[in-house]
């Protein structure tokens, strides 16, 4: 096929619930190639011979490869090209933020001149990862020969997951430390049912069982053992515990009923299933207008959670515009079309309450975009005089998450930056303790799956070589 | 045995119950002061409660638990080799133990469980243990004996005078400060309302108070500020940087509101469960 013909295939679209329909369940949003449209989709990728995508996937997955097999019908190929470089394919394919990474360079973006006509190379990676998940038969890696050494990973999340998978195909022993009673971290407790089906995370999990990693649940590291103590029976540590402190915003009214962090209102919807209550125990409020503070993904997830746990009004409340979200543009197309009511340049002043402490409304203060500020952002600043109230019986803060200090807390020993992020070796992810690594959240602050899944990734070749070269004594 | 199993478990006071659990890597570790995670099931809510005392030859932890609402009345239920769902522990910050002369050990209903530990503790340290424990009536205290066996001096009160004095454990605690006692630190557990209460009268005195809060929790790790409360006008997360706080820097009215959140839905639940499980029912 000439280059020519491959752009003027149009874009493949996929097919999603409709959005008056899918308000009302859990069910996840965009449905899926089928294998023809996962076809005729990879036919408009041009083959670059330059391959600029490759670049912009943070952990170098042969894009064209992958397509060139999908093109031809050949998805079982596909799946493994993938998964030479990323072990949890269906997840990066749903939540990875592509027009940001693989997609922005995309040749056929350029040529057509807009990166939402680059090649859907998420959606095709998420197509082969279901495929073969559907298909009843994935491929199991080959093991290395046992080496005896033993690997204790602290947090079930991400960049947890992709050491296990990697040193358990080196040849280690190796055990995930999850303090929650399920492995995923962000990706079972924080990202919804309809963006990332939980069976595909459970799906994963099992899969490293079958290979033997072990996992450890209800074990908060730092309190039930120390770094110390598992050094006792374990040859190496990875640290990976994630972003998980939620930051609030310190202004008047923040701890009124009604009033939930992100992650409380996420975790008690996702991971304890609030939407099930009373048949699942945990409860979460029926409120009918909510605002959520924040612009980034997991201030789409709340607004979109709250409309389906059947807030009539759901708003999202950002100081800043449109263009500077950092939240997914799909999940900002979504929450439009799902009817999020989206106040851009607003700022909460304080959130008021009754009597009896329960949430009544917010006052905001209308913002413009002055000089750019560090983040090369244009700062946003208040337009004195135009404060409004609106009237809401929940609020929810998503305004980021800093490290979780909990490990570092008792481990005098080892090193955190300003933010309390944990300061490693850039090239090995080692931390200023021998033999302990760490990456993903806990290192970079909160962000993206495949960022902690690359982190994890260094880590885990820094760690197998760390542990051949160790002297048995 | 299995990790998390039910090895023995005794009805201590009407709508309490003592459970003894295996769980060994808890008992070997917990300090006074610490917590666990619980759940039930499956489909079950995570709740704190104490660790009240640990073997750790036999590798047990004790939990003492009120029946309330839905997953303490299903906890009851639960028999003698039965697991638990789930044990995530020991969690929170210990007490600190230190030697201070006379310290004051309030209890408060099935507060005393939280209690006994510290007390314990501080005993050790070689305090003078005067134990203030108080109930609606005589059938409502537990651990009388254990408590007995760690202070130096012990008052009982009850609101009805059926056992002990008539009174709140406040008007006990005003009589020993009013007979001019010298009172290093005052350490009450139990009911909102009385340790805002004790906070409030050991303020005029400036007598140090330390109390143990019990918030709604979830993960009980920091993550999700479910269990925060404002200590002298700053948010605290009390699984973390608690239980145990400053009586006196204690928003108390916004603690008792957010205790509240649920009200609504635990009484669905609670009723939802007892029509299904009528041996819950209560007595
Ligand atoms: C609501 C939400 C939506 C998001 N959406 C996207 C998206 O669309 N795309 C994207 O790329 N990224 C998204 N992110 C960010 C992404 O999820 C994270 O960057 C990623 O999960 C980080 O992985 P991690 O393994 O470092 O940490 P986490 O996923 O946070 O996992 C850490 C794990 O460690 C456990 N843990 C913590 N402390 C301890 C301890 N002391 N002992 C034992 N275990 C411990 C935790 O329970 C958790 O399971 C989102 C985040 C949130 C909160
Ligand atoms: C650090 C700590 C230690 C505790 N120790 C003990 C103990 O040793 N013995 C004991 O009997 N109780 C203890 N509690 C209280 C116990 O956790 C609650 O009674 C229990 O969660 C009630 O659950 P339920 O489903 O039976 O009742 P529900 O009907 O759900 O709730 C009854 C009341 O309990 C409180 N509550 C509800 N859900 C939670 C939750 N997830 N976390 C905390 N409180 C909640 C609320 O104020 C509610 O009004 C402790 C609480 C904390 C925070
Ligand atoms: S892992 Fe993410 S960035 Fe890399 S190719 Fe897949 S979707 Fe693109
Ligand atoms: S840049 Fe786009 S068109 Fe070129 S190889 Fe990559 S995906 Fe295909
Ligand atoms: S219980 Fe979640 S932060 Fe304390």
């Amino acid at each position: 096929m000439k280059t020519k013909e491959r752009l003027q295939i149009p874009p493949v679209g996929m097919q999603q619930q409709a959005a008056s329909e899918r308000i009302h369940n859990q069910n996840e949003v965009p449905l899926g190639f089928t294998p023809e449209e996962a076809r005729l989709e990879a036919l408009r990728c041009l083959q670059c011979k330059n391959v600029p995508c490759i670049a912009g996937c943070p952990v170098g997955i042969d894009i064209p490869s992958f397509i060139g097999f999908i093109a031809e019908g050949n998805f079982q190929d596909a799946i493994l090209k993938i998964k030479e470089k990323n072990v949890l394919p269906a997840v990066c394919g749903r939540v990875c933020p592509q027009e940001e990474q693989c997609q922005l360079p995309c040749t056929v973006g350029k040529i057509l001149k807009t990166t939402e006509k680059s090649v859907s190379i998420g959606k095709l990676e998420r197509f082969a990862a279901d495929w073969e998940r559907n298909s009843g038969s994935v491929s199991k890696p080959k093991l290395a020969p046992k080496t005896g050494k033993r690997v204790a990973i602290v947090g079930g999340g991400p960049a947890g997951l992709t050491v296990a998978g990697d040193l358990i195909k080196s040849g280690h022993e190796v055990t995930v430390f999850e303090a929650l009673h399920k492995a995923g971290g962000v990706l079972v407790y924080g990202i919804p049912e309809f963006r990332l089906p939980k069976k595909i995370v459970k799906n994963e999990v099992e899969n490293l069982q079958s290979l033997g990693v072990e996992f450890k649940y209800n074990y908060v590291i730092g309190k039930i053992e120390s770094i110390d103590e598992l050094f006792q029976e374990y040859d190496s540590i990875f640290i990976g515990t994630g972003a998980g402190l939620p930051r609030f915003m310190g202004i008047e009214g923040e701890n009124l009923l009604g009033v939930y962090s992100a992650n409380e209102y996420l975790t008690r919807a996702n991971l304890m299933r609030a939407f099930d209550f009373p048949n699942a125990d945990t409860p979460i409020l029926n409120v009918s207008r909510v605002a959520t503070i924040g612009g980034g993904n997991v201030a789409m997830d709340s607004a979109r959670t709250a409309l389906r746990l059947g807030a009539e009004r759901s708003l999202i409340i950002y100081r800043r515009s449109e263009v500077e979200m950092p939240a997914r543009n799909e999940e900002i197309e979504h929450a439009k079309d799902e009817g999020v009511e989206f106040h851009l340049l607003v700022n909460p002043i304080r959130i008021t309450g009754n009597e009896e402490g329960w949430v009544t409304g917010m006052e905001d203060i209308k913002m413009e975009l002055g000089e750019p500020d560090a983040s090369g952002r244009r700062r946003p600043v208040p337009i004195p005089g135009s404060e409004f109230i609106v009237d809401v019986d929940a609020v929810i803060v998503a305004i980021g998450n800093s490290p979780n200090p909990l490990v570092a807390k008792v481990t005098p020993e080892l090193k955190v930056n300003r933010w309390g992020g944990i300061i490693v070796d850039e090239k090995t992810g080692e931390t200023s303790i021998k033999g302990v690594y760490a990456g993903g959240d806990i290192v970079l602050g909160a962000a993206t799956v495949i960022l902690a899944m690359g982190e994890g990734r260094r880590a885990a070749k820094a760690m197998h070589e760390y542990m051949m070269n160790e002297k048995t004594d | 045995m299995n990790n998390y199993e039910i090895l023995s478990k005794a009805n201590i006071a009407p709508q309490v119950t003592r459970f003894e659990i295996y769980v060994p890597k808890i008992a070997r570790k917990r300090q006074a002061g610490q917590f666990v995670i619980i759940r039930t099931w499956e489909g079950g809510e995570r709740i704190p409660l104490t660790i009240a005392d640990a073997n750790p030859e036999k590798g047990t932890i004790t939990l003492i638990s009120q029946s309330v609402g839905k997953t303490t009345f299903e906890l009851a239920n639960m028999q003698v080799g039965q697991c638990l769902k789930d044990i995530a522990g020991p969690l929170g910050t210990p007490t600190h133990i230190e030697k201070l002369g006379t310290v004051i050990c309030i209890g408060g209903g099935v507060g005393t469980a939280p209690l006994y530990p510290i007390t314990q503790a501080m005993k050790k340290a070689g305090n003078h243990i005067i134990t203030i424990l108080g109930a609606r009536s005589k059938d409502l205290f537990i651990l009388e004996k254990e408590m007995r066996n760690v202070s130096d001096e012990m008052i009982i009160a009850t609101d009805d005078g059926s056992y002990g004095e008539k009174g709140f454990v406040t008007t006990a605690l005003q009589k020993l400060i009013d007979d001019g006692r010298q009172i290093n630190q005052v350490i009450a557990i139990g009911p909102t309302i009385m340790m805002k209460m004790v906070s409030l009268l050991t303020k005029n005195y400036n007598i140090p108070t330390v109390v143990s809060l019990n918030t709604i929790m979830i993960d009980g790790t920091g993550m999700c500020g479910g269990c925060r409360i404002s200590i002298n006008g700053a948010i605290k997360f009390v699984c973390v940087d608690g239980p145990e706080f400053d009586g006196h820097g204690v928003n108390w009215d916004e603690m008792l509101k957010r205790m509240g959140t649920y009200k609504k839905h635990e009484c669905v639940a609670l009723n939802q469960y007892k029509k299904h499980h009528r041996e819950a029912e209560v007595a």
